[in-house]
């Protein structure tokens, strides 16, 4: 045997074992390269949505502070400017810039532009970019309806140096006058700037600074430095360096970046499976090939050596093609829905896509490293198996067997349970995942035994096609094993994506219906916290006609610890009998007499480690105030956390009597379009209310939501398509192993239709136990993800909602869809010549 | 004498929804001291220059200037803020050392307020952060961290304020509405330290310090200036200015004469002519400056010469404005040395506008 091979030249013989079948075959090579390119596509795709958004995000927040060492920050509305001198003199401070933040919305657009008022001569040490852009214009900044705008604002408001435009700050208007726009470099997001002078007085800031940028001398220690400035602070005002920022930045929308990369790695995963099955197809396919090869003097060795050249070919061609295709999915997803796939994290900011070589190599790798993974099995199967027996028919059973045993199930499942307690990893719920990963895969290990349990048992009925149909199935169960675990994953993944969506969304409604009461609301314009409603303005809405009885509530942000985002303080009439009512309480404790009751949200409770009965200091007009713990509410609105108090405690404590929102009832008979032109009418003209209804709220509410959800429903697709896709293939290859019993079958009088139609009942019975399987699966996963993963990224808990239509749809039309692409395979595979399949093995 | 001012206030004036009500400078308001030596925030623009000579030891001489500019933005803002720029503050420093071959030079910008920038009423009391001209106990001492070098000089005055024109009412154009309050402390006595390379090194030297403030300075006419202020080895005192307009001439000049017995004259355009004997082109902004003059005051014909060449002044990324302003030597009509002071040089590069 040894002499043939010598006589054949090495190198055209491995041409021909690794090259031939691609070039006999392209179809299928397609089809493995599809499925490798889909895998990266979407990994790379997240990794460089993600990267953007978050570098733009860093980038913006770091431009906002400039050269700064140290960013002394305070909430929204700030603190006193005497602390501005006190910073400056610290011997080490080499210059302080005091800043004035603000957010105003743009008369006549939906915009809201974020305003930064600094002294130009103060801020030159720090923003050399400013200081060139004012350049030897500085000056021009002290006109007091002037503003500097960033290329980006320009360009979204449409407006050029010399316009002029409206917008409104507190609750009145004024026009501001475009001195100049700031190069296109100096901030990538929307942004004004004006003189610190101006912007204190127009927007209603006077005496109070929110921010003061410190440089540093040469050599001091900064962290040191930070510690003595700290001190210095008061109550919820903190000394942060650029990093925490960055921190700060990217912790808001971290957990929804990681979710999307699990989502991207499943992508990868069903990718991997897609490569399996097709080169188990190919295996089969192939086996006499093989085995002539073999024959031909071929080592085992060498010929799985080949076989992986082959897949790495294959894994080569379709990551390079993965990296295109996820490069040109990244660019069209940010240009229509923006960085943050439409969840609105980042409003304002204009991500831009670049890639380096290094970045894209281990997406690069991962796919030819999926694809090798991928061909492993089949390709040992296949070079291992004795050439002599491959050689004639009946053996392809063997190669396509995955069986590892139920046991290996049992035990991911165990592990799954050990994970799902564990607490967040760094914020991030990485025992989550795993369980979810590991409750998959044991569902793939353990569907070989409960196939071959549930074909046992499949009733007899006197019907030939059903009859050979699942004498095939409990003759080879682990043929069938593939489609089961194709379907399992695509369709458990699927479950568990709606359970979670359907029952966020219908907490989220729910939620709104608790919180909404009242019969209309009024509040002050998306000009946030500029904007108020003054005493005067508040006794009038009182007392407009048709209004029965008004509550007012005031809106804040507080910083309670200093790594961690600032939160909002929500001060309204309060009581607690109220909070049973009016807030979705989760827990609740009695607060001892004399002492203040605080409702924290579970964001709140959880970021900052407080129970009902803790005692909390809270920092109020640079006082940190006392508080105790009342109860936990349920907050979908603030991710970061939101502190409930109640209004007269806030107004006692601080003497701020304004407020942002007003909850109007009106009285028995009352129209809500007259109430509110009536309120229109009474109230000073030039201010700005928003007035809604608890209808239109909720609306508003839930479309921001179905967009945030949007990139989901694309996950779930894409699960399915990848599902029937592994049972096209497997029964693909089960068509080519069986192409001696259709022919059998056909001489036995069977008609083409009949075979199919079996083939159906054999898909179909498979897709049902995959559908059943990953329906059980998939709703365990679903727990997981709603008690553990939403829980631990999020904060929020979600009440179980299960949509039974829509997943017994979905399943019915997998099953059907299982049926059909087991027909249609079938019918591919046999050909016309499958009658003469029947003499091969004489 | 007249000094630099902001090209700043140019445009403020045209940005102003309503105008400042500034003080004008008329004649016969008597100047009284110490008070007169404080801030008259009124006014638009102030200025306390102080130049001088500076002896390191082993014969190394050295040039500086310590300048703190007072400008009183050209709007009259409703604003109650504490950030409102009702006062703008600036301040130069250099160093001329002609071992170094340029100047070292540095400067800071604020606006007043939060007593970090202030210009004190009733006495002399400028600073900017760490930036300071003070007066007390009858002693001047700046102190200036800069950037490449640093000064802590104390002046004693040796004799009293020089009052310049009429009785410090010093006129500079042809309208009287062109005018400035100035006067001069000539001949002070420097000891102090300056820092530079990492080195302390202890000096002494002579200074001269300029007080002047205006609302109005230059007329319409007018694009620059030349000055000169000389500390005479005989303990006298001489100042000679000359306004020039576009083509180059004299619009206006002036100067005024302490002899070392005290009796003090004063010049009219008339009396004084500058005459041009080197030019040196700065290699950095193009510009060519004079930087040797023959200066005939009366009858009498001065010549000043620079210690160093290159003493340009590029500040206009704080005032807008690139100017020479240097240590020189004078000579009499025999080339004799008779003193030293500084010669400042604006508007040569683009025209001054006050």
């Amino acid at each position: 045997m040894s002499a043939v091979p010598l006589s054949l030249p090495r190198g055209l013989l491995a041409r021909a074992a690794v090259l031939g079948p691609l070039a006999q075959a392209p179809g299928r090579a397609a089809l493995s390269i599809i499925a490798i390119a889909l895998g990266v596509a979407l990994g790379l795709a997240v990794h460089l949505i993600n990267r953007a958004a978050v570098s733009e995000v860093s980038a913006a927040a770091r431009s906002l502070s400039g050269h700064a060492d140290l960013v002394v920050q305070g909430p929204a509305d700030g603190f006193s400017e005497a602390l501005y001198p006190t910073l400056a003199r610290v011997p080490e401070v080499a210059a302080a810039s005091p800043v004035i933040e603000a957010e105003a919305r743009v008369v006549g657009t939906r915009e809201t532009l974020p305003i930064l008022g600094l002294d130009v001569f103060r801020a030159a040490a720090l923003h050399p970019v400013i200081a060139a852009a004012a350049g030897p214009r500085g000056d021009a900044l002290f006109a007091e309806d002037g503003i500097l705008l960033s290329a980006s604002a320009a360009r979204a408001l449409h407006l050029k140096a010399g316009d002029t435009f409206t917008v409104q700050a507190g609750l009145t208007r004024m026009e501001l006058r475009v001195l100049d726009l700031l190069p296109a470099g100096a901030y990538r997001q929307r942004l004004g700037i004006m003189d610190i002078a101006a912007a204190q007085w127009k927007l209603g800031r006077l005496g109070h600074l929110q921010r003061v940028d410190l440089r540093l001398q040469p050599g001091a220690e900064r962290e040191q430095l930070r510690a003595r400035i700290q001190a210095l602070l008061p109550a919820g005002v903190q000394a942060l360096t650029p990093e925490d920022q960055d921190a700060q930045a990217a912790s808001l929308s971290r957990a929804y970046r990681v979710n999307l990369t699990a989502l991207s790695l499943v992508a990868l995963f069903t990718g991997g499976f897609l490569v399996f099955a097709t080169q188990a197809l190919a295996a089969v396919r192939r086996r006499r090939q093989i085995a002539l090869l073999r024959a031909l003097g071929v080592t085992r060795r060498l010929q799985f050596l080949y076989a992986l050249t082959e897949a790495g070919t294959l894994g080569m061609v379709g990551a390079g093609a993965g990296i295109a295709l996820g490069i040109a999915v990244a660019a069209v997803a940010l240009k229509t829905f923006g960085a943050d796939l439409g969840a609105g994290y980042f409003p304002g900011v204009e991500p831009e896509l670049a890639l380096t070589p290094w970045e894209a190599l281990p997406f690069f790798l991962a796919g030819v490293v999926t694809a090798l993974a991928g061909a492993l099995v089949p390709a040992w199967a296949a070079a291992s198996a004795p050439p002599a027996q491959a050689l004639k028919a009946g053996d392809e059973e063997r190669p396509a067997s995955p069986s590892r045993g139920w046991r290996t199930g049992l035990i991911l499942w165990i592990l799954a349970a050990l994970a799902i307690p564990l607490p967040a990893v760094n914020g991030l719920p990485l025992f989550g995942y795993a369980a979810i990963a590991c409750i998959l895969l044991g569902a793939v290990f353990v569907a070989p035994f409960a196939a071959r349990t549930l074909f046992a048992r499949l009733p007899v009925i006197p019907h030939a096609g059903y009859q050979v149909a699942t004498a095939q199935l409990r003759g080879t169960p682990a043929q069938g094993s593939l489609s089961i675990a194709a379907v399992l994953v695509s369709f458990g993944l699927m479950t568990s994506m709606a359970i979670m969506v359907v029952s966020f969304r219908a907490s989220l409604d729910t939620w709104l219906e608790k919180v909404l009461p009242a019969d209309l609301y009024l509040r002050t314009g998306q000009s946030g916290d500029t904007a108020f409603i003054p005493p005067e303005a508040q006794r009038l809405i009182a007392a407009t006609p048709g209004i029965a009885r008004a509550e007012f509530g005031r809106g804040r942000e507080i910083f309670l610890a200093p790594d961690k985002p600032a939160l909002a303080l929500i001060a309204r009439p309060m009581n607690p009998e109220r909070a049973q009512k009016g807030l979705a309480l989760q827990s609740a404790a009695p607060v001892p007499a004399g002492r203040t009751p605080v409702w924290v949200s579970e964001a709140a409770a959880d970021l900052h480690g407080l129970k009902p009965g803790d005692e909390v200091a809270i920092p109020l007009e640079g006082a940190a105030r006392p508080f105790t713990v009342a109860g936990i509410w349920r907050d979908y609105a603030r991710q970061t956390g939101a502190v409930l108090i109640d209004r007269d405690a806030y107004v006692q404590l601080t003497g701020d009597g304004r407020a942002n929102v007003a909850s109007l009832w009106l009285s028995p008979g009352a129209a809500i379009g007259e109430v509110s032109a009536a309120l229109r009418a009474r109230l000073p003209a030039g201010t700005d209310y928003e007035i809604a209804s608890p209808a239109e709220i909720r609306a508003v509410s839930m479309r921001i939501f179905d967009r945030t959800f949007a990139i989901t429903h694309l996950l779930e697709a894409v699960a399915i398509v990848i599902g029937l896709f592994g049972i096209s293939a497997s029964f693909s290859a089960q068509v080519l192993a069986r192409r001696g019993e259709f022919g059998m079958l056909r001489h036995l009088g069977m008609t083409p239709g009949q075979v199919g139609g079996m083939l159906a009942l054999e898909g179909g019975i498979l897709g049902a136990l995959g559908v059943a399987m990953g329906l059980a699966a998939g709703f365990v996963v679903s727990l997981v993800l709603i008690h553990v993963v939403n829980r631990q990224s999020f904060h929020w808990s979600l009440d179980l909602h299960l949509p039974w239509g829509l997943l017994l749809a979905l399943g019915l039309a997998l099953v059907c869809a299982s049926a059909f692409t087991a027909a249609l395979s079938g019918r591919r595979a046999m050909g016309p010549d499958v009658l003469r399949a029947v003499r091969e093995d004489w | 004498m007249t000094r630099l001012l902001r090209a700043l206030l140019a445009t403020m004036l045209a940005l102003a929804a309503q105008a400042a009500d500034y003080p004008p400078v008329v004649p016969g308001r008597a100047l009284s001291f110490p008070a007169d030596e404080g801030s008259h925030p009124a006014y638009r623009t102030e200025w306390w220059y102080v130049t001088g000579w500076l002896d390191a030891g082993n014969g190394k001489r050295l040039g500086f200037q310590v300048t703190f500019f007072r400008s009183r933005p050209d709007l009259d803002t409703g604003n109650p803020s504490r950030f409102a720029p009702r006062q703008l503050l600036f301040a130069h420093a250099a160093v001329s050392d002609p071992g170094v071959g340029r100047l070292l030079h540095d400067e800071r910008s604020a606006r007043a307020g939060f007593g970090l920038a202030e210009a004190r009423e009733g006495a002399t009391d400028v600073r900017i952060d760490d930036w300071s001209l003070v007066k007390s106990d009858g002693v001047f001492r700046a102190s200036i961290p800069a950037r490449e070098f640093g000064l802590d000089l104390a002046f004693r005055a040796s004799q009293p304020p020089l009052l310049h024109g009429a009785k410090g009412f010093s006129q500079k154009g042809p309208e009287p509405a062109s005018a400035s309050h100035y006067y001069s402390l000539p001949q002070l006595q420097v000891s102090g330290e300056i820092t530079a390379g990492g080195k302390r090194l202890p000096v002494t030297g002579s200074a001269w310090l300029d007080h002047e403030w205006s609302s109005s300075l230059m007329d319409a006419e007018a694009v620059g200036w030349d000055w000169v202020g000389i500390n005479l080895d005989d303990g006298g005192a001489l100042m000679l200015f000359r306004m020039r307009d576009a083509r180059g001439g004299a619009r206006w000049a002036g100067g005024t004469l302490r002899g070392a017995d005290g009796t003090v004259r004063a010049f009219a355009p008339a009396d004084v002519e500058f005459a041009p004997e080197r030019n040196w082109r700065s290699p950095r902004s193009g510009i060519a400056y004079p930087v040797a003059w023959r200066i005939r005051v009366g009858d009498r014909v001065v010549t000043v010469r620079p210690l160093m060449e290159d003493q340009e002044s590029d500040t206009r990324k704080s005032t807008g404005t690139i100017y020479w302003e240097g240590a020189v030597e004078a000579f009499d009509a025999a080339d004799r040395p008779i003193g030293r002071g500084y010669l400042e040089l604006t508007g040569y590069g683009k025209a001054l506008r006050l």
